[in-house]
């Protein structure tokens, strides 16, 4: 039985491997593949349904294999099934199976028909990977895989402004739970010494014995894992994400945001229940988070006049319940809400368009004019507040700027003097000088290399945030996001434990995907003359084939799980104390923002309209 | 304000970019129309050049899209060489030929408009768009929406400025972020004159400002502009002008620059190193739109020398007597072009005729338990009659899925637990048995077929909402004899007259207005088919009418219809009233519709890629009926696309031609109009109503991004009167790319059966409609009836037209072509 669950996970791997190399023009080939490959997983999967209920609904784990291991260290992967996998992974596929028949034709004649399929079966692939997903590192995988699915579908038209400013946007805002995530996995594994699966988890007397003397890094935990959680399902104070996610063909937002992705900040919260099940004030705070978010996303909801954004947030109004059943442990009852909540919006969103008919013919018949102005000044001075609130979005939208974007800028720009020289003669040389002290660590007094991972770290986060705000010029920006790797590997080699092979782990993704990636910028520098990130260039226009193989190089050096650097990050984390925080800061803040920097690279050189308008492009406020 | 020192009047510059806006009204009343109509007083090869660079639209096909047509034979070799050769005789055919062929061409440059306005980010550094977009289309979309919010706008009484206002002034928040801008507001202070001088600086620049500033948005401020002009087109009314968003936009221009820059910011004028050029300075003639110019009409020309030399041996084949088995009148939509050739081989005894779709019969159509009236004619005319329905039993079906209570926070708690899993049900049945729901668009559901009609006015004082209930008799007698005059059906009646009127049905289609019949505002024709049939039949009427000496027989009929051309599916109006005899004929007559019906499908499905045009008859018709309530079909038909040609003469100009659906059809006899009375109507129909569909499809296609609405696939509904991409975007008027993608952009042909003479005497007694031929917005051409020589209308008079083509195709069967070729046919001559 346990080695069954692997099935749901190879398959749609399978199918979007194959997918790829399939020839771009036949439309039927790819639909029909796609058709084919979910449908077998939808089959096979409730086949396997009705063996397991008959079973009597068992937990199964089963340990696939290890990816690496040093001593004390194993990374991982680990698939289980229970509960709820079984509800996410039948109204995933299901609805995953609709939308793939309900595309063929739909997208029929698109350009992009291709990519529409292939991102759609790399989202299930995700999807999966996360649900079946045993471990937080097997989950983490699935993770990264939705986050890079969904800049691509929200980026699906890449040749207007506003697809791909979102895309990059919500990126942006998936990578705040990425970090949550890495956070969580650190301090579990400070707190378990193992990767801990999540069937271990759900015994009480072990968690509950390392909680005791831990109970400030339980919290920790926890918090992480809500915040992450808080994140992907577009609960406050994230919320405005959600709707600004919809630029991509309908059928892709009805099933990314209208049902599965948004939810599954709510399976990670079930996922981890056995573990925060017993922190009350936990508790409340989900259970806070979620009240408060449903009754902001239900008046925003009131106010929209688009009919995209209304299911939208109120979607997420609903969610907000979810979390207020989870955090009243009502498990059974959230699967079931989340079972509806995601057939409904999907099936709204896809017949969105016919709001107009519908809408138009029932005013047609029972339209009643407005009703008379209120007279009593204090309630008209409350409802006109709260409604110009609700139209602002309560300031959810303004609030990621003031917090998050803006104060990056800010700091990047605080930086603005570095320029190529600097790094040259400065930081490179600089970094040498670290190595060496490395290497004759003992000479070095013990205050002092106490204090050497916490600046160079430092400087590798500088390094960054001058990446993020770099204006013109892409490559340097591009030198800039790998030498933060190389200042974050120095800082971490002076933790005692590392080791060089681990280093080297580390390095060599981003030793290949990095110069492969200059390489491919430098290129379109000799070709086009002109990437600077000032604006959208829109190369991919003219040159999809360096478009996709710099993606490639982006997702290399991000600690995608295609290159060795993903095991590495959590190896970085794994090496640092739980007492460094001020390490643990700066480390994951620069994971953070590579992540932005990289995409926005990616997405300011090749996608956006093209930067010579004469083609046939959309307007800017298309 | 002291307006008078002001030495520009804003108030034309307003008026002014309200011309050049795109002119689309909300979707529920779609009506096409020349996109570009702000040119239209141009020849049309200077028009658009104009707008090319003045806006940076694309307004002609590319190099390469002329090229590939070329290889692919679209375009005739011979008639590129004539095409040469009018237009540059000083030059050697032959080496301009290889020069359009495989030279290089100059680029075209940046379009004038937004770089004025682009220097507060180049120079100034603040992105304002980003800032104030969001803003702007969220306010206006509220503001205006027609029922999609829960919470609608608190205050909407007072014009949509004076709306925020009252609502700023009530609150103890605010839109802006600026208190400064907020004061202004709530003060009153937003003259536009005032907040261009703090924002721009120097008059002479407000003009070029302004244009920038409402071109960054054309959607948005072109519906505002449209509903300013009609605010009748919204149920729920609303007041709003374009000078109100223009006023509200630059407080928020003031907001972003308060907000970036601190109070103390320069205006724009001040900051600007360069001026950009004027926007609407002349304009060179290039390289490169001469010979888009020379390509366009060889393309044109490629199909339309084929359809000339075909209606002149039509017109010069012998005219055969018979007595017709019944005579049907279609509307002159290019969709009946095939179908009536379907109907006529059904039954060779047959006549058809065309006519706009309205039947001579303008007035206003409440539904039974309406609160609105629907205009059912063309959309200029204001009629003063109402019809009613009364007596219908049908009920309109309730979808709870769009019900707004699965938003809110408690029932939607239940809903989405019980009607969630039903609606996972419904969309699994939905994707694999596409069946109809209450929110698809059905022509048969516009009018009950049981309910009866007040037709005829009781009495004169009988009025509601300021309109006469029904038509007087002497009213009902005009309608009958314009109509049967103009079509040239003045004697040796058949048995049974049907009218037929023409809609659609769609599902999940936010464009369906633009599928149903343009000569009733965007409605199907069914109400006016079964009213003008009324009038016929009535006895009174006839009696009338015989005194103007149309003497319909008592043995004859009208009978009225209505045909879903996306469904290929027809259903008529009062049967029972027919006397038993003629009732029989009808009996078979439907069955001969019901046969071209079908293989009116079968010619239809050759376009569709997922139809099998070689499966069994009934397979392709069930499948082509399959697509009207497929919530998955982005093309449930493919409507106007191709069209090209609208003839305007005897059937017989047209009725041994195969013309691919491509043409429109009005039927006239030019021997009982001699001085061109009824010509002259149906020329100021044809012109803005073929006309405007033909150059609205042209456009979209040649600019599908800026000119058209881009692909359907990510639109979102705004306020159920247009749709965006995504939540913040710009409202995309036009057509999206799925309507358009398979028509060549070809201006209308118009060919007229009469003598040259009388036809522009004719047209000259209309100037706004003697534009579109002048300026060559549409050909025409003329078929002289007595010696059938051609004519075409070239700087303002009739030449001699020659064909280059001298023989066209017999093929014996049309099917195996059908089955074998997607794209357009060249004309053929039918057996």
């Amino acid at each position: 039985m346990e080695n069954l669950i692997n099935i749901w996970v190879v398959l749609p791997i399978i199918g979007f491997l194959i997918s790829t190399v399939l020839p771009k023009n036949n439309e039927k080939l790819l639909s029909q593949f796609s058709f084919l490959s979910v449908g077998a997983h939808l089959i096979s999967l409730q086949i396997f349904l009705v063996v397991w209920a008959y079973q009597g609904f068992q937990k199964l784990d089963h340990k696939d294999f290890v990816l690496f291991s040093s001593n004390g260290y194993e990374f991982f992967v680990d698939f289980c099934f229970d509960k709820i996998t079984a509800v996410y992974a039948f109204v995933g596929s299901f609805l995953t199976f609709l939308v793939t028949i309900y595309s063929r034709y739909y997208l029929h004649r698109e350009e992009g028909y291709k990519r529409f399929f292939n991102t759609i079966l790399f989202f299930f692939m995700g999807y999966n990977f996360t649900i079946f997903a045993g471990n937080m590192e097997t989950l983490f995988i699935g993770w990264e895989i939705l986050g890079i699915s969904s800049f691509l579908l929200i980026a699906f038209y890449r040749e207007r402004f506003l697809p791909v400013k979102n895309a990059v946007k919500v990126y942006s805002i998936y990578r705040i739970g990425d970090i949550g995530l890495i956070l969580a996995m650190w301090m579990s594994h400070h707190l378990f010494h193992e990767n801990i699966t999540f069937l271990k988890l759900s015994n009480y007397e072990m968690v509950n014995e390392h909680l005791q003397s831990h109970s400030l890094i339980g919290i920790f935990i926890s918090l992480m894992i809500l915040l992450t959680a808080l994140a992907k399902s577009a609960q406050l104070p994230f919320s405005a994400w959600l709707p600004r996610a919809m630029e991509g063909p309908t059928p892709s937002s009805a099933i990314f945001y209208g049902s599965l992705a948004v939810h599954l900040g709510v399976f990670l919260m079930m996922r981890t229940y056995p573990f925060w099940e017993h922190q009350l004030s936990v508790r409340y705070l989900i259970g806070f988070m979620g009240l408060s978010t449903a009754i902001i996303a239900t008046l925003t909801a009131n106010v929209q006049s688009n009919i995209k954004s209304q299911i939208a947030y109120a979607s997420i109004a609903q969610i907000g319940l979810i979390f207020i059943e989870l955090s009243l442990g009502w498990g059974i009852l959230a699967l079931v809400h989340f079972a509806g909540n995601a057939f409904l919006r999907t099936y709204q969103l896809l017949v969105s368009p016919s709001v107009v008919t519908y809408l138009i013919k029932e005013q047609f018949y029972t339209f009643v004019p407005n009703r008379k102005p209120l007279k009593k000044v204090f309630a008209k001075k409350l409802l006109y507040t709260f409604y110009i609130m609700s139209v602002k979005e309560w300031n959810l939208n303004n609030m990621m700027y003031t917090l998050y974007w803006n104060p990056v800028k800010w700091l990047g720009n605080r930086f603005s003097f570095i320029t190529l020289k600097h790094v040259i003669y400065f930081f490179i040389p600089a970094f040498f000088i670290g190595v060496g002290m490395r290497y004759n660590i003992n000479m070095l007094p013990d205050s002092f290399t106490h204090y050497l991972p916490i600046l160079f770290s430092l400087i590798g986060l500088i390094m960054v945030l001058k990446s993020f705000t770099e204006r013109h010029k892409a490559r340097m920006s591009w030198v800039l996001i790998i030498l933060n790797h190389f200042w974050v590997a120095l800082a971490i080699s002076f933790n005692e434990k590392f080791m060089f092979t681990e280093t080297a782990l580390y390095l060599s993704g981003i030793i290949v995907a990095g110069s492969i990636g200059y390489y491919s910028l430098n290129r379109m520098y000799n070709i086009e003359s002109n990437i600077d990130l000032a604006r959208f260039n829109g190369h991919i226009y003219k040159h999809p084939k360096q478009g996709l193989l710099f993606l490639l190089t982006c997702l290399g050096l991000t600690g995608f799980p295609i290159s060795p650097t993903f095991i590495g990050e959590d190896l970085v984390f794994s090496h640092i104390h739980p007492n460094q925080i001020a390490l643990a800061i700066f480390v994951s803040a620069s994971f953070i923002m590579d992540g932005l920097s990289i995409i926005r690279i990616y997405a300011r050189v090749f996608l956006g309209p093209h930067v010579h308008s004469v083609y046939e492009m959309g307007y800017r406020s298309s | 304000m002291h307006r008078n020192k002001h030495s520009i009047d804003l108030h034309a510059v307003v008026h002014e970019i309200a011309h050049y806006l795109p002119a689309q009204a909300p979707l529920k009343d779609f009506i096409h129309h020349n996109t570009l109509h702000a040119f239209q007083d141009l020849p049309f090869e200077k028009g658009i050049r104009k707008a090319s660079k003045i806006f940076g639209y694309q307004v002609s096909l590319s190099l390469e899209e002329f090229r590939d047509f070329y290889q692919n034979k679209k375009i005739n070799h011979e008639v590129l060489l004539r095409v040469i050769q009018q237009r540059k005789p000083e030059t050697n055919p032959n080496t301009y030929l290889n020069h359009l062929l495989y030279g290089d061409m100059d680029k075209p440059e940046n379009p004038r408009i937004g770089n004025l306005r682009y220097q507060w980010k180049e120079v100034g550094r603040v992105d304002l768009d980003s800032y104030i977009q969001p803003r702007l289309f969220r306010l206006l979309s509220n503001y205006l929406d027609q029922g999609i919010s829960i919470w609608k706008f608190p205050a909407d009484r007072k014009g949509f400025i004076g709306s925020i206002r009252e609502l700023e002034k009530n609150a103890y928040v605010s839109f802006f972020k600026s208190k400064r801008v907020r004061n202004l507001l709530v003060n009153g202070n937003c003259d536009l004159h005032f907040l261009l001088d703090r924002i721009v600086g120097d008059e002479t620049m407000y003009r070029q400002y302004l244009f920038d500033q409402q071109f960054s948005h054309q959607g948005w401020s072109g519906m505002v502009a449209a509903i300013e002009a009609n605010p009748h087109t919204l149920l729920d009314k609303k007041r709003i002008t374009l000078e109100d968003i223009i006023a509200f936009e630059l407080l928020l221009e003031m907001d972003a620059l308060d907000d970036k820059l601190g109070l103390n910011w320069l205006p724009l004028s001040k900051i600007i190193k360069v001026r950009p050029k004027e926007l609407f300075d002349p304009i060179k003639d290039t390289e490169m739109s001469e010979a888009q110019a020379i390509w366009q009409e060889a393309l044109e020309f490629s199909y339309f020398d084929q359809v000339l030399e075909g209606v002149r041996e039509s017109a010069a084949m012998p005219e055969i007597n018979m007595k017709a088995s019944f005579q049907a009148m279609f509307c002159i939509d290019d969709r009946e072009c095939s179908f009536r050739r379907h109907l006529e081989k059904e039954d060779p005894n047959c006549t058809t005729f065309g006519t706009p779709g309205f039947f001579n019969v303008a007035f206003y159509y409440q539904p039974q338990n309406g609160k609105f009236l629907s205009k059912v004619c063309p959309a200029p005319i204001d009629p003063p009659y109402l019809i009613k329905e009364v007596g219908s039993n049908s009920k309109r079906e309730i979808d709870p899925n769009f019900s707004k209570h699965s938003h809110s926070l408690h029932s939607g708690w239940v809903i989405t637990q019980t009607l969630g899993f039903w609606s996972a049900l419904k969309l699994f049945l939905n994707i694999f048995r596409p069946q109809a729901t209450p929110a698809s668009a059905s022509s048969f559901t516009h009018m009950d077929k049981l309910a009866n009609l007040t037709i005829e006015n009781r009495h004169p004082d009988h009025h509601e909402r300021g309109l006469q209930v029904g038509f007087t008799l002497d009213e009902m007698t005009d309608r009958v004899e314009g109509l049967l005059k103009s079509i040239g059906l003045v004697k040796d009646f058949a048995p049974l007259i049907y009218a037929v009127g023409h809609g659609s049905s769609s599902t999940n289609n936010p464009h369906y207005a633009a599928y149903d019949c343009g000569a009733c505002s965007g409605r199907p024709g069914s109400v006016n088919a079964r009213v003008i049939s009324y009038m016929g039949n009535h006895p009174e009427v006839r009696k009338r009418l015989r005194e103007r000496g149309i003497d319909l027989p008592n043995s004859t009929f009208f009978i009225g219809g209505i045909r879903d051309t996306t469904r290929d599916e027809v259903m008529f109006y009062d049967e029972d009233l027919v006397n038993p005899m003629v009732r029989e004929m009808h009996e078979k007559n439907v069955q001969s519709f019901l046969n071209a019906l079908e293989n009116n499908a079968v010619e239809r499905s050759r376009r569709f890629e997922s139809i099998d045009t070689s499966a069994s008859h009934e397979k392709i018709h069930e499948q082509i009926r399959l697509r009207s309530v497929s919530l998955f079909e982005p093309r449930p038909e493919l409507n106007h696309a191709t069209n090209s040609l609208c003839i305007v003469g005897s059937r017989r100009l047209s009725d041994k031609l195969f013309l691919d659906r491509r043409s429109f059809l009005n039927s006239y006899d030019y021997a009982i109009d001699p001085d061109g009375k009824y010509l002259l109507g149906i020329l100021k129909a044809v012109a803005p109503v073929c006309g405007g569909i033909n150059l609205e499809y042209y456009f979209s296609r040649v600019d599908n991004q800026k000119l058209g609405a881009g692909t359907k696939l990510p639109h979102n509904v705004m306020g159920l009167f247009g749709v965006a991409n995504g939540i913040d975007g710009d409202l995309r008027p036009g057509l999206p790319s799925q309507m358009i993608e398979v028509h060549d952009p070809l201006r209308l042909l118009t060919i007229v059966e009469h003598y040259p003479e009388v036809v522009l005497n004719t047209l000259q007694g209309s100037p706004e409609t003697y534009e579109w031929f002048k300026n060559k917005w549409i050909y025409l051409a003329v078929v002289h009836p007595q010696t059938h020589d051609l004519y075409l209308f070239n700087n303002e008079k009739f030449e001699p037209y020659y064909p280059i083509t001298k023989e066209l195709q017999h093929p014996k069967e049309l099917l195996p072509i059908f089955v074998k070729e997607e794209d357009n046919l060249p004309v053929y001559i039918l057996n």
